[in-house]
């Protein structure tokens, strides 16, 4: 069977061999002192087409949004529209100094001030800041905001951040970074946070509670008004992970629903490319009561404008901020790609993503229920998770069903998460995925379901259509091996 | 845009579904909070949208237009055509994280590439997959020797030659850690007060870690055999925070026996871009690798026997650990670290040697230039890399607001 590993590029390496121009020195003179100077380098040598072909024949080995579904539940992998790489390629927008007089960079300004001005509506929130890296370090901002509110009201004994049983691994971990007591909280029948293990929790010691909306089930929880008015009672402050937005733009403010802050990932809701695994973004928005606390630097408008004169922008950090958490403002050209896809959208746009997300999202579930158990049986929202228990096929597990449907040419969903469906897989169309896809994939999991009674093999041995077979993660971890 | 349903698809689907309103799904959310009216524009085409970000873009001005001279963490380098090409590949640019390896070898092998080079230009044995930037690099290098000493030492020295915003950054995460402190016992004020010796007297047995920068933030660069030798005497761990272009002609952080390294991996071939997105690089000695955070390529094989490469030690990582996790973070600069890979890939050893030696001797010939007019003084020690540190003989917002009026950004 032919060998599909791609050499490395250090295994291309021909000495002498070179892939790059540089414009002569017209300064020569300085010499730079050798007691300094390092010996060697052991960097490649290879022309400009070789680095070229060997990336170019990588790249053919991933998959990846532009060739087919990918229905990665809580990923939101959504089409990327290509106007957004041709705006955040501009070299207005790439070639700045982050450090420019503000009065040469009032474009760069302005898209910040406005898109602050965006996130913030959408949220029903008042403040935003542009300028966490990612979704977690957004939680990070907003889990820290708490705190130095809760710090600044001197409420030192409000330890414990309570994290439903069904949320994101980023919870937990960012709580315990910003020094807070982690305590889980159950999940009911329905799907919804379990009230009354809520009541018992909730008391002088609690600092907050985290909660993502739609929950890691797709599900809308019905009991979201009674907890977070709960949580208030007792003094604590309500974050929302954003995670899910992409269900509720114009269908709700997480404002009106009793949430103190929350963060987006723009690289899920508005559409940034995910790269790879980054660069996202993580825009953090609050109400009054947590604006203070925002991480800056934050745009404002310093003057207004007139008939003659554009307004004049500025950047300020806010009184009680909890400081940096990156060098400059955030990840500045994905910020220009998702202000381009909300300016093709605007108010009408967004909910109808939100409503097709939604539509996706519930025919398939309505289909795949057929053959595949589902754990919690009513209206999801933009996705919604399957429980891989087949009592005739009980040797099957999630996992199998997940790699079987790369031989059909799909991306697997998320497996194994959220924790409480043991055997989940978490199935996210999202809005962009038209019909014929949609019945394409049903029918290739019907197709799997089957095979998972008359022919199990072809599932544990899966993938077998792919460039490569399943890997060796034992191997990988116990001969460390993390450099060519 | 962007939704592809005809009409007629959609009254099939809500048919299947057994409804007959989209509304209908949204019926779990409370009524009176249920659609509320968005005060936004409404959506304009895509032809509109590129005029009108064409017209932002417009109002900057770009350092393609006027000479920079700004540095402090971001600078200007010739990038080969080649890298837009290649990160501009949707087969890069628009994957998932590759969590399932056999339809991410491209991701997965181009990452196992960018940890090789920044070992091997860090001197390190390990690097991981990236942090978000320069300061959250230097950030999680004080967890890290936080959590190498299990909470006994408290204290993380930092040097007042780190970038400003990098002790911002590292004091913002650092502060609530359960009985941890991050200390910067030095205040910028006086230049001559950023050398490592200075610091080593400050080293003691609660030091959990000694964090400088080389070439520091006055461009200066500086022999810390003394200060890690110290250091290590004290049973403390050394982060170096190096630039990355430097780091071509200067012996390697690893060779100074330097247990993190740590970096902004901006200068790789990555356009300035208003401060974002960059990368923050990150390497460790063999016996750090588990205590790193973020994630980590390793080597393997497949059932067929082909040699691929999968994310690994994901033990350590939030989704497997949560809340006992090295840290939060779920993401790695991707793009920006294939790009790295590929400049670096480019330019190879001869170039990257090429661009430093070009920094190094643009910046002293300015430097000799600058010293010969009347009132400029040159406050960054020699050797420096590729900036320097000028006092002026009025205000030096002044400067460069004259600058600004000659068409210099300075």
């Amino acid at each position: 069977m032919r060998n599909n590993s791609e050499p490395t590029i250090f295994d291309l390496s021909s000495v002498g061999r070179n892939g790059y121009q540089l414009p002569e020195s017209d300064v020569r003179g300085s010499e730079f002192p050798t007691e300094f100077a390092r010996e060697d380098l052991a960097f490649p040598e290879l022309s400009e087409q070789d680095v070229v072909r060997h990336y170019s024949r990588l790249s053919a080995l991933n998959y990846h949004v532009d060739k087919g579904l990918y229905p990665l539940g809580s990923c939101t992998m959504k089409y990327n529209p290509k106007i957004s790489e041709k705006t955040a390629r501009l070299d207005g927008f790439t070639q700045l100094h982050p450090l420019q007089p503000t009065e040469t960079v009032q474009g760069a300004l302005f898209l910040i001030y406005d898109l602050q001005h965006i996130l913030s509506e959408i949220s029903g929130f008042t403040a935003c800041s542009l300028v966490p890296a990612a979704g977690a370090q957004g939680e990070f901002c907003g889990v820290k905001m708490i705190a130095a509110h809760h710090a600044y009201k001197k409420q030192h004994q409000r330890k414990v951040m309570l994290i439903p049983d069904s949320a994101h691994g980023t919870n937990p971990a960012t709580s315990a970074m910003c020094g807070y007591e982690c305590m889980p909280v159950k999940t009911d029948s329905r799907g919804n946070i379990d009230l009354e293990d809520l009541a018992s929790k909730c008391n002088k010691e609690l600092a907050g509670i985290m909660i993502t909306l739609p929950n890691t089930l797709g599900l809308f929880d019905e009991n979201i008004l009674k907890a977070t008015a709960m949580v208030h009672k007792s003094g604590g402050l309500v974050y929302g992970d954003g995670a899910n937005m992409n269900a509720l733009l114009g269908i709700a403010w997480l404002s009106d629903l009793g949430f103190d802050v929350m963060h987006y990932n723009l690289h899920k809701t508005f559409s940034t490319p995910h790269g790879g695994g980054g660069p996202g973004a993580g825009a953090v928005c609050c109400n009054r009561l947590l604006e203070p606390y925002l991480p800056g630097p934050i745009c404002e408008m310093i003057e207004e404008g007139t008939k003659d004169e554009p307004p004049f922008y500025g950047l300020y950090s806010p009184e009680r901020t909890i400081g940096m958490v990156k060098a400059f403002y955030g990840h500045f050209t994905v910020l220009v790609r998702a202000y381009t896809y909300l300016r093709v959208l605007g108010a009408n746009g967004l909910r109808r993503v939100a409503e097709y997300a939604a539509l996706n999202a519930n025919y398939l579930m309505q289909a795949l229920k057929k053959t595949y158990p589902l754990p919690y049986d009513r209206t999801c929202i933009h996705e919604f998770v399957l429980d891989i228990k087949w009592e005739d096929a009980p040797d099957i597990r999630a996992l199998d069903v997940a790699k079987r449907l790369m031989d059909f040419g799909y991306h697997p969903p998320t497996n194994y998460f959220p924790l409480i469906v043991h055997e989940s897989l978490m199935i996210e169309p999202t809005e962009t995925e038209n019909k014929r896809t949609l019945d394409e994939f049903i029918e290739a999991m019907n197709s799997i379901a089957e095979d998972a009674r008359h022919a199990p093999e072809m599932l544990r041995k899966a993938p077998s259509e792919t460039p490569f077979g399943r890997m060796d993660e034992v191997k990988a971890a116990r001969d460390l091996k993390l450099t060519a | 845009m962007y939704i592809p349903h005809s009409e007629a698809e959609r009254d099939e689907m809500l048919a299947a579904i057994g409804i007959d309103k989209i509304d209908a799904l949204f019926e779990a959310v409370p009524e009176k909070f249920r659609f509320p009216n968005l005060r936004l524009d409404p959506g304009r085409s895509e032809y509109e949208v590129e005029l009108e970000l064409k017209d932002i873009a417009k109002a900057n001005l770009t350092v393609d237009e006027i000479p920079c001279f700004l540095g402090a963490g971001a600078y200007k380098h010739i990038i080969p055509a080649a890298v837009d090409a290649i990160i501009s590949r949707s087969e890069f640019y628009t994957a998932y994280t590759p969590y399932q390896p056999e339809i991410s070898q491209g991701t997965l092998q181009s990452i196992f590439e960018f940890q090789t080079l920044i070992a091997r230009l860090t001197g390190m044995e390990a690097a991981n997959a990236s942090h978000y930037d320069g300061a959250t690099a230097c950030a999680e290098a004080g967890i890290l020797a936080l959590h190498h000493h299990r909470g006994k030492r408290s204290k993380i020295l930092v040097s007042a030659g780190l970038n400003p915003m990098y002790r911002s950054t590292m004091r913002t995460y650092l502060q609530d850690l359960d009985g941890t402190k991050a200390e910067s016992p030095q205040v910028m004020k006086k230049i001559s007060e950023v050398s490592p010796d200075s610091l080593i007297e400050a080293i003691d047995e609660d030091t959990s870690l000694v964090m400088i920068q080389v070439p520091d933030f006055f461009g200066q660069i500086w022999d810390y055999s003394a200060l890690v030798k110290a250091a290590h005497e004290k049973g403390a761990l050394v982060a170096v925070c190096a630039n990355p272009i430097a780091l071509a002609l200067l012996k390697s952080p690893g060779s100074m026996d330097a247990d993190i390294v740590v970096g902004e991996g901006q200068p790789l071939g990555m356009p300035l871009s208003f401060g974002g997105p960059y990368l923050g690089f990150f390497a460790v000695r063999k016996e750090l690798v588990r205590k790193m955070s973020g994630r980590i390529v390793g080597e393997t094989v497949d059932a067929r026997g082909q040699r691929g490469y999968v994310l690994t030690l994901t033990a350590r990582e939030q989704h497997i650990r949560r809340e006992k996790a090295t840290s939060n973070i779920c993401s790695n600069q991707g793009l920006n670290a294939l790009t790295a890979a590929v400049y670096m890939s480019l330019m190879g050893k001869k170039g990257m040697q090429e661009v430093a030696q070009q920094c190094y001797e643009k910046a002293h010939y300015a430097a000799r230039k600058i010293s010969k007019i009347r009132g400029y003084k040159i406050v960054s020690h020699t050797p420096f890399f590729h900036e320097f540190a000028v006092r002026c003989p009025i205000p030096a917002f002044e400067v460069d607001e004259m600058l600004l009026n000659h068409g210099i950004l300075g």
